[in-house]
């Protein structure tokens, strides 16, 4: 296994009374997806900052591509890309001109800049307006320009803050492609910073879910299911003519069903306590004399690992 | 030093600040003003008041208030020359320090406060210059444009003053030496004052209107070597012109350094 892109130990930053980010652990894997967590407020912006070395922390350390980011800041911005959670981008310059001086300050080689910016422009379908001023762009376009800037220089690390934040569904995919078109055929790491929990878990290797700047969970998004989600949703298809009687059967069953089962059209939905009460329901309706087509249990998401850490915590 | 992203940075900051109304019309109107239409009014003030029927009685006071030295360098002119000379030579001379004063000022407001409230500033704290880089191209681009700026004001001056005074004068009466230090040697110092007080008053201000009205304080005290020159507590003699430059000077070192010492990426990205 190669040696982890990023490292972080027991790194912690405090705004006063606050700590924004606490005794936080954890690595990234050279080529991985990560997704780091949180609602706002939960320190996923002040690490990407400390990661950066545009602000100090108050203890611990980091490591990114070997280098300390608050001794060797310079050299550790060079290797990555960050998009911010607001674009900014200088809207009374054009796109091009945006794109342009960041190139020389990435340090893109200067032969390279005017092709570097055109193919940009393209790939993000901003050519055909890339010599009007930003201001006059549209949220999504504003985003798939940050977007550009953060890519430039071809990051090692690829920092990207609610990157889908502002866009519309068919943009949002055009990033999502992107994304792992650039982990898995360039291998760039990329630290995804997102409380959208449907972009993670499509996308992310790992998650790490922050809350008050702790990290209150590590893990692979099934990893986590398993973990923090107790209950499971199932549905269950009988017989069309056995409809009424499996519900009446299903509403006595209060110790297997923790959730009252409904109807919807052909299936009937309901909550186990877990995965080990499927044996036992299926034998209970088989008895019973019903003909059971299927049985389906609905896979967990992060969005329930979310709610069941909030509801931990909380 | 990174060179290619200095000069990036003050490319980009030239580029956003023409296009900033607040930025460009003062630019344009001060020097209109004082370049242009001054030089005309005062040559011409003269005979406007003699054929008002007025009497020069208040020039002859103002100048007989004036330091020996100031009347010496007046005494081969008749008493209308005299007051233009005072007038475009002399009088003016403070006031033109404002003009590299607020160019620098307007400048450094809109890079520094203007920049952090167009949220732009972010993404120029994660790029890979170093503190020092940013620093040096965020005031080098304001100082450049103001010391320019001041530079075509002065050679614009120097004609409109020529012209104007020519049908009273008959001669090519302006630069002296003392205008030349004025220009080369104080107008720097003047406009580097001017950056380094706005770096401070960037920190606090919420936006470039803020920065620049708190900022445009730095004037008071070119204000008070012009009233000091009009009552006659002293005059621009190329000596003080010196002494004037050399006190700016070493302020600029001093604010520099502490200005300096305080520009840091991490305290920037806090007040973001």
């Amino acid at each position: 296994m190669s040696a982890p892109v990023i490292q972080i130990s027991s790194l912690s930053r405090r705004f006063g009374e606050k700590n924004a980010v606490d005794h936080l652990t954890l690595d990234v894997q050279p080529g991985e997806i990560f997704g780091f967590l949180g609602h706002n407020g939960a320190g996923k912006t002040t690490t990407v900052r400390l990661l950066n070395g545009v602000l100090e922390p108050t203890s611990g350390q980091a490591c990114v591509l070997g280098l300390d980011p608050q001794t060797e800041g310079p050299a550790v911005r060079a290797q990555t890309g960050v998009l911010t959670e607001t674009p900014s981008l200088d809207e009374r310059l054009t796109a091009r001109d945006n794109l342009s001086i960041y190139a020389d300050l990435y340090n893109v080689p200067q032969a390279n800049v005017t092709g570097r910016v055109n193919s940009l422009l393209t790939e993000f379908e901003l050519a055909d307006r890339a010599d009007d001023k930003v201001g006059g762009y549209s949220k999504g376009m504003k985003q798939r320009l940050a977007l550009a800037r953060a890519l430039l220089h071809r990051p090692k690390v690829l920092f990207l803050d609610e990157p889908t934040a502002a866009l519309d569904p068919v943009a949002a995919r055009h990033v999502h492609t992107l994304v792992e078109d650039l982990a898995r055929r360039e291998g760039c790491t990329v630290f995804l910073c997102t409380h959208n929990l449907v972009e993670a878990q499509k996308l992310c290797d790992r998650v790490a879910v922050m809350e008050h700047g702790r990290l209150v969970a590590l893990g692979t998004p099934s990893d986590l299911t398993r973990q923090y989600v107790k209950r499971l949703d199932v549905d269950l298809e009988v017989d069309p003519v056995q409809m009424d009687w499996a519900l009446q059967i299903l509403q006595e069953l209060h110790q297997l069903v923790i959730r009252p089962p409904k109807r919807e059209k052909e299936l009937l939905t309901m909550t186990l306590p877990g995965r080990e009460s499927i044996p036992e329901l299926l034998s209970i309706l088989v008895e019973m004399g019903l003909r059971v087509y299927r049985l389906a249990p609905q896979e967990a998401n992060l969005e329930e690992v979310y709610f069941a850490l909030n509801g931990g915590t909380q | 030093m990174n060179t290619r992203a200095i000069q990036a940075i003050v490319r980009k900051d030239l580029k956003v600040a023409v296009q900033n109304k607040g930025v460009v019309l003062p630019m344009i109107i001060l020097p209109l003003i004082l370049f242009v239409a001054f030089p005309w009014i005062m040559a011409y003030a003269p005979s406007w008041t003699n054929a008002a029927g007025t009497s020069l009685s208040n020039m002859d006071e103002l100048l007989a208030r004036m330091p020996s030295g100031l009347l010496n360098e007046l005494s081969g002119y008749t008493r209308d020359q005299q007051m233009i000379v005072f007038a475009l030579v002399y009088m003016l001379a403070p006031m033109f320090l404002i003009m590299p004063l607020m160019v620098a000022s307007v400048f450094a407001a809109d890079s520094f406060a203007g920049e952090k409230e167009r949220k732009t500033l972010e993404a120029l704290l994660y790029t890979p210059t170093t503190d020092r880089e940013l620093f040096t191209a965020k005031l080098l681009g304001a100082w450049v444009t103001a010391v320019a700026v001041a530079l075509l004001g002065f050679i614009v001056y120097a004609v409109m003053v020529n012209a104007a005074g020519w049908h009273s004068i008959g001669q090519i009466f302006f630069p002296n030496w003392m205008w030349v230090a004025l220009v080369l040697w104080v107008t720097p110092a003047v406009a580097g004052l001017g950056l380094v007080v706005m770096v401070f008053v960037s920190v606090r201000a919420q936006g470039f209107q803020d920065a620049y009205q708190t900022g445009g304080l730095v004037v008071l005290p070119v204000l008070a070597l012009m009233i000091g020159q009009i009552s006659g507590v002293m005059y621009f003699s190329l000596g003080v012109v010196l002494l004037v430059g050399l006190v700016i000077w070493l302020l600029d070192i001093v604010l520099l350094w502490f200005a300096s010492k305080s520009f840091r990426r991490g305290e920037l990205m806090t007040k973001l």
